[in-house]
């Protein structure tokens, strides 16, 4: 294969970066590795590396992941990838106390065992820069507002594959407005059955289709928060 | 039974739905369907006599998540034989009373869990899971294997292979719901190649479930384009879900779905029915439609949308293709 004629510590830093996005893309756990640590070795801040390497690469599997150009084999390749860069640097971004976008707190809601989407949706997640907490399959409500109390999420995610279960949602979001929190959080809702009628009709505040609209999503909506974050001052 | 059936007809009337219709009748959200084989299977034969009256020529049992998978979440995995033993059972007493021959499919869905390399699930641990499931459902006589709602070949394959382990002709359909392919990215084509390519072959291939009956009657004609001479199977949503107070609606008219059974019939399916939110006068409409309908020219796309409504996920834009290896090829 060509690739093992490539020398990733031969490339000046803008080419480097541009190998990681293709690599990324490609899936290829073993270099991004190589690529972090060689930026690392050269100077670049954890926080840097993160963002321009990593998840800009991560951002354009999204784009192709959205676009019905990548399905889910491939990007779990990339997001499998992008892990095994994060997980070289999380400990020392936590030692330098880089910004976060945001927190989640995210799970595939009761009676459901399907954890691909939400795992997906974890890890772009993360590749964006969120940090997230991720409760796995079956979660029923306590699981959830016990997690939100703990944790003071910005958005929760919630994930249902089934028809038979993804009017669980409705639930969830239902205690939410009885506890009187629904207000601060972000309620983001995924899965194959659902689509955005149905996400207003539980009362969520968005549907995403795919892991790559759900970034895009919380972003926004972080966005958002910061703007009128600004506008209050 | 199911092929003597297809050889003395040109079009076979499945069921509707199963979990949804449960919702109807009690079923809270979370719980397994398939525990009301055993807690109240006056309702689950309600069900099935309520398909059969409405013309149902194949009824599916209440055995979609009846893997030991999935049964796990809810305790009940040491009971994969006895559920679905009785899921068959149900089927059987109902289809066994009515005055018409009526097959009785065993649903089988899928794992949930990924195939090694990307999950850890293997094939050989995919295939003992199914033989267990399948043997329930063999007990239960049923008369066919309906390995359905599949997206990665992998686990069609093992499905495949454990019907054929356990002695019963099987059935394949897949879940087309993202840009035109399953979630793993097989094509309508590329489905039916692998799934025509089993040993033995499948007594029927197509499509269920999905996002919305215009995107499944386009993923009909992608497999009837390729295998023109396999018995084909369209089972559709009925529109779209939506909660209305406390319970969950589909969008899908009466006409809406009959004139999907037309089209289906026209796109070149053998065997039609409903999935999610395709109730008993779902099907009587889908049933008088079909009777007085005489299988008409292949509709195109432009057609079907125009008649049934829009592509909720769409194929991805002519020409697009993913990006591989695009600098270390010319390193």
């Amino acid at each position: 294969m060509a690739d093992d004629d490539l020398d990733l510590s031969a490339l000046p830093d803008d080419d480097l970066v541009g190998q990681m996005h293709d690599d990324l893309y490609d899936g290829l756990k073993d270099e991004i590795e190589i690529g972090v640590r060689i930026l690392l070795d050269r100077g670049w801040t954890p926080y840097r590396v993160l963002t321009e390497a990593l998840v800009e690469g991560m951002r354009i599997v999204g784009v192709d992941f959205r676009d019905g150009i990548l399905f889910v084999p491939e990007v779990l390749l990339s997001a499998n990838a992008m892990k095994a860069g994060m997980a070289i640097l999380k400990p020392l971004l936590a030692e330098t106390g880089a910004p976060k976008t945001g927190k989640m707190v995210i799970g595939t809601v009761k009676g459901d065992i399907h954890d691909i989407g939400k795992n997906l949706v974890a890890m772009m997640m993360e590749g964006a820069g969120f940090e997230v907490v991720d409760l796995g399959v079956n979660t029923d409500v306590d699981r959830y507002l016990a997690a939100i109390d703990e944790h003071q999420p910005d958005i929760l995610g919630m994930s249902a594959l089934l028809t038979t279960t993804m009017p669980y949602m409705k639930v969830v979001i239902d205690a939410l407005a009885s506890k009187g929190i629904r207000e601060q959080i972000v309620v983001l809702v995924g899965g194959a059955p659902l689509n955005e009628e149905f996400a207003a009709s539980v009362g969520a505040d968005a549907y995403c289709r795919d892991a790559a609209v759900a970034v895009e999503t919380a972003k926004a909506f972080m966005q958002r928060r910061a703007n009128r974050r600004d506008a209050a001052d | 039974m199911l092929t003597k059936l297809l050889q003395s007809r040109d079009w076979l009337l499945a069921d509707g739905a199963t979990g949804t219709n449960l919702f109807a009748m009690g079923l809270t959200s979370g719980e397994a369907p398939e525990l009301w084989n055993e807690q109240h299977p006056d309702r689950i034969r309600r069900l099935h006599q309520d398909f059969v009256d409405a013309g149902a020529d194949i009824i599916l049992t209440n055995s979609f998540g009846g893997t030991s998978r999935r049964l796990m979440l809810h305790n009940a995995h040491t009971r994969v034989g006895t559920l679905n033993r009785l899921a068959g059972q149900h089927a059987r007493t109902v289809a066994d009373a009515a005055d018409r021959p009526v097959v009785v499919a065993g649903s089988v869905g899928p794992t949930g869990d990924l195939f090694a390399p990307l999950g850890s699930l293997t094939e050989a641990e995919a295939v003992e899971v199914f033989v267990e499931q399948m043997e329930g459902l063999k007990a239960g006589g049923v008369d066919v294997l309906w390995i359905e709602t599949m997206s990665a070949v992998e686990e069609m394959r093992a499905a495949a292979l454990a019907a054929t382990k356990v002695g019963l002709p099987y059935t394949v359909t897949a879940s087309f719901d993202t840009a035109g392919r399953t979630m793993m990215g097989i094509t309508p084509d590329a489905m039916a190649r692998a799934t025509t390519g089993f040993v033995p072959a499948p007594h029927g291939i197509g499509c269920n479930c999905g996002v919305g009956a215009s995107d499944l009657l386009v993923s009909v004609l992608g497999i009837t384009a390729t295998v023109p001479d396999t018995v084909v199977i369209a089972k559709a949503n009925c529109g779209i879900p939506q909660v209305r107070g406390g319970s969950i609606d589909y969008s899908g008219t009466l006409d809406l779905m009959a004139d999907y059974a037309r089209l289906a019939c026209d796109s070149g399916a053998r065997i039609i029915g409903g999935c999610c939110g395709t109730s008993p006068a779902h099907l009587l409409a889908m049933r008088r439609a079909l009777h007085t309908h005489q299988r008409g020219a292949r509709p195109d796309t432009a057609t079907l949308v125009a008649r049934l409504g829009a592509l909720a996920a769409p194929p991805a834009k002519d020409g697009a293709a993913p990006r591989r290896n695009r600098r270390r090829e010319g390193a």
